[in-house]
């Protein structure tokens, strides 16, 4: 029984790390209709600005708070630069953009730091919480900082104008503009918004599974899988994907598949759950008539 | 991105077709067995992109796990080849069958998700099948970790027309022959009912339904028929490389063959071979001009061609073709 | 008539006295010469396994500084690694081309089993040395059938067996976990294992558990395989999962007797990001010396190492068990290659490869020797058993035999 309570929590702790780069791509979709696969890269490059800055031995909150706006500007940057060229483009040809940019943050990265393993700080205390040897505080901790981000993120798109704008601009930018949104610098925003989040959860992930070029390969697949589980327009619902995420995927392995195959069946699971909530478990169903 | 099937793939210019299957007949000859060997995998990689094409660029559905029948026709032909001792040439039409049924089977439960959530489910697919590869209670038949060697086989004749013939030059030419046949088989596809129905399921899918086109049947037909494409690609180059394992089969594979596809132009018969030939040389390109950071060279190429080529390069060629042709009044 | 005959033959017979010593002395296969050998070899620089690219990247800057100083024999190192990450099909591709297009005189140092079996049989058919391999499968050592393939690393099977065998002398009634990667790798040590204990394999191991290279954490299964009640734990990970490993045991308050396999021994980068206090009372075994330890701080070997690190690749970490390893393998390649002198032919290099006796490579710890004969290729036939104190590995025990 122990044990079980372990994996369970285990698997939140895992799911946490799943959540929190699931609500970056829940960002970037909510802000431009696409789901970026070099979020997870984008993710990983960050945490190494971070790295860097901590190495050269300024503070761990000042670094945190340099890498969030860094990662904000980067984001920024690459939207404006090399993604505004094809925003009108047939989706394919997006997605090979993303895929060209994950390979080269990918490389850049590896040919910058090597691809040795580094360990990265963690801001919480080492000591296991209350004593307890099920999850160690860190991790508690950024469960924390995840729930934090959903809140910010929240109520950003709930009650806020410019949240609004956002989901407009990415719903239906003909009718934005002819509102007077700027378009094309929601879209940056989203994406920097998104590369921020994103580096606080490449900050949180990296001293769990140790920082390298490859840290993020593993995890945006499940990120991925979380967020359409939750409903990829519903920050709530990629958190809580997420958790269930993670849980499955312990549970699974350790009671009933074995982990030889916990993965394949973890994917499977996702699937079915998709087959009967196509729009995943709290997103919206969207009616189109004909 | 509609395609307007009559105009240009009417006027196919067969003396080109002629000069480039004579072309392709005579290099081997001319070239060193390392670049027919690599030429031969071109050829495979040109299966599976018309297999990918068919599934995203006339059926309007995605697949980010094609690495995944890659696999399945290489490791049929591998345990075929290995443990029931047959002919590697009859064991195409096995992989091919076989395919066809996975494909079709995945492509029933699959098309009731749309665009994300169909993307996930083949990346998942793709993701999953080497773990299942490696699965201990399976490993009698694929091996297992280690994979499974296969004999490469040998030219069964000493010279064809006086010209020396040697392994690599003998599967050059039976890879030519299965490539030919597959793109014969798509181009009748494409151009016939079950082309049109695609089509019109990817551009007005409402519409189509209300004309009577049963819909999922085609859409897990297109599955079936991409799948199968892409297995004989496979079982081709488990023969040429003479050795399957899991490790062949990452999931970047499944992505190298998506951006393959784009790159050589969606919706483009030719396309298939240009996209097969960038995926094939462009990172060795890359790795000869910086050794550094090779991928990063791959990486910016392919937004480049993004930028440059939309259409891909067949588009790119289309549209010279279309500014060389005389204008009609 | 006949003093002519005899003038005649005499002056044929001292042209060619000294013609034949000329060519008898200098053989060359393709990619030997007078002025370079040239050695290929394919690596992991991208994909999942691209940590180990500083290994050939080490064993680059090895031979660019031996050119620099002369080269071997005179002839300068013409050191050709391609990129095949660590896919199989890729790998065949860039070795067809080294053999076939750049037509090197052998290969060296290929590293991963799948990548490796799958130019096995080719590299054996066009009879090109395929030598030193960077991986430790025991297929590698079949000189009757495979006589052009020689490995470099002690077999993992045999290293697992050693750990069964010393479970069984020094704690016969031991519950034992094991965490394996799910490829070639971790189950040949395991088998190695299961064969060391012997009969008593299946009720001493208690617990398995397996995970994927691509898995984010493996928490969960150190958390099922400390619910099995085990008190020791055999750890099959490659060097990032080990430091999870590691890691997470300590977390979980798990105290087990920790049998670390050696890939994953190093100080700098495995125990170090894992938690040097977390890493106490490890056991593994070694056989190269590990360039965090500061027993090595006046070792001539050690001190050209730490040189060559800080002039050409400064980015790689004197402490990475990678870099000492790629180190070891160039050396004992330029011992083989100074054995055979001007008689450059791929026949030639594998005599001597197979003929070797007793070399002590200078990286590799003393008495710990490279030895190998016709029919038994496996180079180094001891490792010493060490355990980790805080700051070292510590030798504790004599070199044990592993066969």
């Amino acid at each position: 029984m122990e044990t079980f309570i372990h994996q369970v929590v285990a698997g939140i702790a895992t799911g946490g790390v799943y959540a929190s780069m699931a609500l970056a791509l829940v960002m970037i979709y909510q802000s431009t209709h696409h789901i970026n696969f070099a979020q997870g890269e984008l993710a990983m490059f960050a945490t190494y600005m971070s790295w860097t800055l901590i190495n050269a031995g300024v503070s761990y909150w000042l670094a945190f708070t340099c890498t969030i706006l860094l990662a904000f500007a980067l984001g920024v940057l690459i939207q404006r630069i090399i993604i505004r060229p094809v925003e009108n483009a047939p989706v394919l040809n997006i997605v090979v953009v993303f895929i060209g940019l994950l390979v080269i943050l990918n490389s850049i990265a590896g040919w910058v730091f090597t691809y040795t393993i580094k360990s990265f700080p963690s801001p919480f205390p080492k000591e296991p919480p209350f004593g307890l040897h099920f999850i160690s505080s860190h991790e508690l901790g950024s469960i924390g900082v995840t729930f934090v981000l959903l809140l910010l993120l929240f109520s950003f798109f709930k009650f806020t104008p410019l949240g609004l704008a956002m989901r407009a601009a990415a719903q239906n930018p003909d009718s934005s503009r002819l509102v007077g949104i700027r378009v094309g610098w929601m879209l940056a925003l989203g994406w920097g918004l998104a590369a921020a989040i994103g580096s606080v959860a490449g900050m949180m992930i990296a001293p769990v599974v140790f920082l390298d070029p490859n840290m993020m390969s593993g995890i945006l697949l499940y990120a991925f899988a979380a967020a359409l589980v939750g409903g990829i327009d519903s920050p709530g619902g990629a958190v809580l994907g997420g958790f269930i995420v993670g849980i499955l995927e312990n549970i699974l392995g350790a009671y009933v598949i074995g982990t030889e195959l916990k993965l394949s069946v973890a994917l499977v699971l996702i699937i079915v759950v998709l087959t009967i909530k196509p729009a995943g478990l709290f997103g919206k169903v969207i009616v189109s008539r004909v | 991105m509609s395609s307007n099937l009559s105009s240009h793939e009417k006027a196919i210019p067969w003396i080109w077709l002629i000069l480039g299957l004579l072309g392709a007949c005579a290099l081997p000859f001319f070239i060193s067995n390392y670049h027919v060997f690599q030429l031969s995998m071109v050829l495979t990689y040109a299966i599976a992109l018309v297999g990918l094409n068919i599934l995203i660029g006339y059926s309007g559905q995605i697949s980010l796990g094609h690495g995944a029948f890659l696999a399945i026709g290489a490791y049929t032909t591998a345990i075929l080849m290995d443990k029931a001792d047959m002919p590697y040439w009859m064991t195409i039409p096995i992989a091919a069958a076989v395919c066809l049924v996975v494909g079709f089977l995945f492509g029933l439960p699959a098309l009731r998700l749309e665009g994300h959530y169909l993307a996930l489910a083949t990346f998942a697919l793709a993701v999953a099948l080497p773990q299942l590869l490696k699965f201990k209670h399976l490993e009698f038949l694929t091996g297992g970790v280690q994979g499974i060697v296969i004999m490469k086989p040998e030219a069964p004749w000493e010279t064809l027309f006086g010209l020396k013939l040697n392994a690599d030059r003998w599967l050059y030419f039976f890879t030519l022959a299965v490539t030919v046949v597959m793109f014969v088989i798509g181009w009748n596809l494409i151009r016939g009912r079950v082309g049109r129905a695609l089509i019109a399921i990817r551009d007005q899918p409402i519409a189509a339904a209300s004309m009577g086109i049963d819909t999922p049947l085609y859409k897990s037909l297109a599955f079936g028929v991409s799948a199968m494409f892409t297995g004989v690609a496979g079982a081709l180059s488990a023969i040429l490389v003479a050795f399957v394992a899991p490790d062949s089969f990452t999931v970047f594979l499944s992505i190298t063959l998506m951006v393959g596809m784009v790159i050589g132009g969606v919706t483009s018969l030719p396309g298939a071979l240009y996209g097969a030939l960038f995926i094939q040389f462009i990172p060795n390109i890359a790795d000869q001009i910086s050794k550094a950071a090779p991928w990063a060279i791959y990486g910016t190429m392919l937004i480049l061609f993004m930028y440059t080529m939309p259409t891909g390069i067949a588009g790119l060629f289309r549209l010279i073709g279309q500014k060389l042709r005389p204008t009609h009044p | 008539m006949k003093k002519r005959q005899f003038t005649l033959t005499a002056l044929c017979l001292s042209i060619a006295a000294f013609a034949m010593p000329a060519s008898a002395q200098k053989k060359y296969d393709p990619g030997a010469s007078d002025t370079e050998i040239k050695i290929g070899q394919t690596m992991p620089y991208s994909g999942p396994a691209s940590a180990y690219g500083v290994i050939g990247k080490v064993q680059a800057a090895f031979f660019k500084q031996l050119n620099e100083q002369g080269g071997v024999n005179g002839r300068k190192i013409n050191f050709i690694s391609l990129d095949d990450g660590y896919s199989p099909p890729k790998t065949v591709e860039m070795i067809r081309r080294l053999v076939e297009q750049d037509e090197v005189l052998l290969l060296m140092g290929t590293l991963g089993t799948p990548p490796n079996s799958a130019i096995h049989k080719y590299v054996n058919t066009k009879k090109v040395p395929h030598m030193f391999l960077a991986t430790g499968a025991s297929k590698w050592n079949d000189p009757q059938n495979f006589p052009w393939t020689i490995g470099f690393n002690p077999n993992y099977n045999s290293e697992g067996k050693l750990y069964g065998q010393h479970i069984l002398a020094t704690k016969p009634n031991a519950k034992i976990a094991v965490l394996v990667q799910n490829d070639d790798y971790g189950k040949d040590y395991f088998n190695g294992f299961k064969e060391g204990l012997g009969a008593k394999a299946a009720s001493m191991i208690v617990a398995q558990a397996s995970y994927e290279v691509t898995d984010p954490t493996i928490d969960s299964q150190i958390v099922t395989l400390k619910g099995s009640g085990a008190d020791t734990f055999f750890n099959i990970t490659t060097p990032k999962f080990a430091a999870q490993a590691i890691r997470k045991i300590d977390d979980v308050g798990w105290k087990p007797t920790h049998y670390l396999n050696q890939v994953s021994a190093s100080v700098g980068s495995v125990l170090k990001p894992a938690g040097l206090d977390k890493s106490v009372g490890l056991i593994s075994m070694l056989y190269i010396k590990d360039g965090s330890d500061a027993k090595w701080d006046n070792d001539p070997t050690m001190k050209d190492f730490k040189a060559l690190i800080k002039k050409y690749t400064p980015e790689v970490s004197v402490d990475d068990g990678n870099a000492t390893f790629g180190y070891a393998t160039a050396q004992m390649m330029v011992h083989v290659l100074k054995q055979a002198g001007d008689n450059l032919t791929r026949e030639n290099i594998m005599k001597q490869a197979a003929n070797i006796k007793d070399f002590q490579v200078p990286m590799v710890l003393p008495g710990v020797l490279a030895s190998t004969s016709p029919t038994d290729f496996a180079l180094f036939q001891t490792m010493q058993l060490v355990k980790f104190d805080g700051k070292n590995w510590v030798d504790f025990g004599k070199p044990v035999a592993v066969k």
